[in-house]
């Protein structure tokens, strides 16, 4: 018999603290899956966020930085340019790349700095106790909006790739989901490519993934899948946004 | 003929994979696991057809698949 799915050599073999049925595990291993793919382990350094995420640097096999609240972006310029033939990468969450950190990344995407960042958005903060996020949907209760987010107060989602879109420089922006297995093989593929991107040395790549928080959403993790799909996909539509053959147009 | 096997120390039970199987042959166990989770596991071995969809869904890459 031939082994078809196995553990991935980018993903380090200990066991992840996160909580049991949250979507990072999904996300780490797709990431590692891409750049295992692309041989390109090697040389690729990982820069991890503040937030669930922050102890990513013990789960990818590579190099990795972690970097102050939102900076990712930042750090992964100036490492970009201090050894451009690396491949390097950040992980962020909602709270740090579209709250904190909003100045970096539009930054960041309006140099089209060649790296590529993984943003998992999951409509909450989830470290810090399920606070309300800048994604978080209108009406969604969280502890700090115990009676749902109150868009007179406190506004919209903020869609991010719609956003970044807006820019010139981008070379590929996609919204992808996890929350069915047709849908993981599909951020697999976007999460592919845009590292592709950064190996051909085309640009800023960004790929948001629509993730889960069971535990602060007060959900079993099956459950928190379905909410996925029937409340955040309308809000935060999935497809790919900025392609290189659009921008050449 | 394919063959799914979990590491059960690394199971959360989660159940994410035994939502998405189309077979419906993953249950969870009534043993616990040293983190006192119980684990998933296949009972009926003989009805997988190695899809990989539970091995996709699982967040701490607890199952491998071969065929």
């Amino acid at each position: 018999m031939k082994q078809v799915f196995g553990y991935p050599e980018s993903l380090q073999n200990r066991p992840n603290h996160y909580c049991p049925g949250c979507t990072h595990g999904i996300i780490h291993r797709l990431v590692a899956e891409a750049i295992d793919e692309l041989q390109v382990r090697e040389k690729t350094i990982a820069v991890a966020p503040v937030g669930c995420a922050v102890l990513a640097y013990n789960y990818f096999n590579c190099d990795a930085q972690q970097a102050a609240h939102g900076r990712a972006p930042a750090v992964a310029t100036g490492i970009k340019r201090a050894l451009p033939d690396r491949i390097v990468f950040t992980y962020q969450g909602d709270g740090d790349l579209a709250s904190i950190g909003m100045a970096e990344i539009v930054h960041a995407a309006n140099r089209g700095e060649n790296i590529t960042v993984i943003f998992v958005n999951n409509a909450i903060y989830g470290m810090t106790g399920g606070q309300m996020a800048p994604t978080t949907l209108p009406g969604q209760k969280t502890t700090t909006s115990p009676y749902g987010r109150d868009t007179a107060t406190t506004g919209y989602p903020i869609q991010v790739c719609e956003m970044l879109n807006t820019l010139k420089a981008p070379a590929f922006i996609a919204r992808v989901s996890v929350h069915d297995p047709k849908n993981v093989m599909k951020a697999k593929e976007a999460i592919k490519k845009a590292f592709e991107y950064q190996v051909n040395g085309k640009g800023f790549s960004l790929v948001e993934v629509l993730s889960t928080c069971p535990t602060n959403w007060g959900m079993t993790p099956v459950e928190a899948l379905k909410w996925l799909e029937n409340n955040m996909v309308p809000v935060f539509p999935l497809g790919t946004f900025r392609s290189l053959e659009e921008v050449s147009k | 003929m394919a063959k799914v096997t979990f590491n059960e120390e690394r199971c959360k039970g989660c159940e994410l994979c035994v939502s998405v199987c189309p077979k419906q042959i993953i249950h969870m166990a009534d043993r616990f696991n040293s983190k006192g989770y119980r684990p998933a596991e296949v009972i009926e071995q003989d009805k997988c057809i190695g899809c990989a969809f539970c091995a996709r869904m699982c967040p701490d890459v607890v199952i491998e698949v071969y065929k």
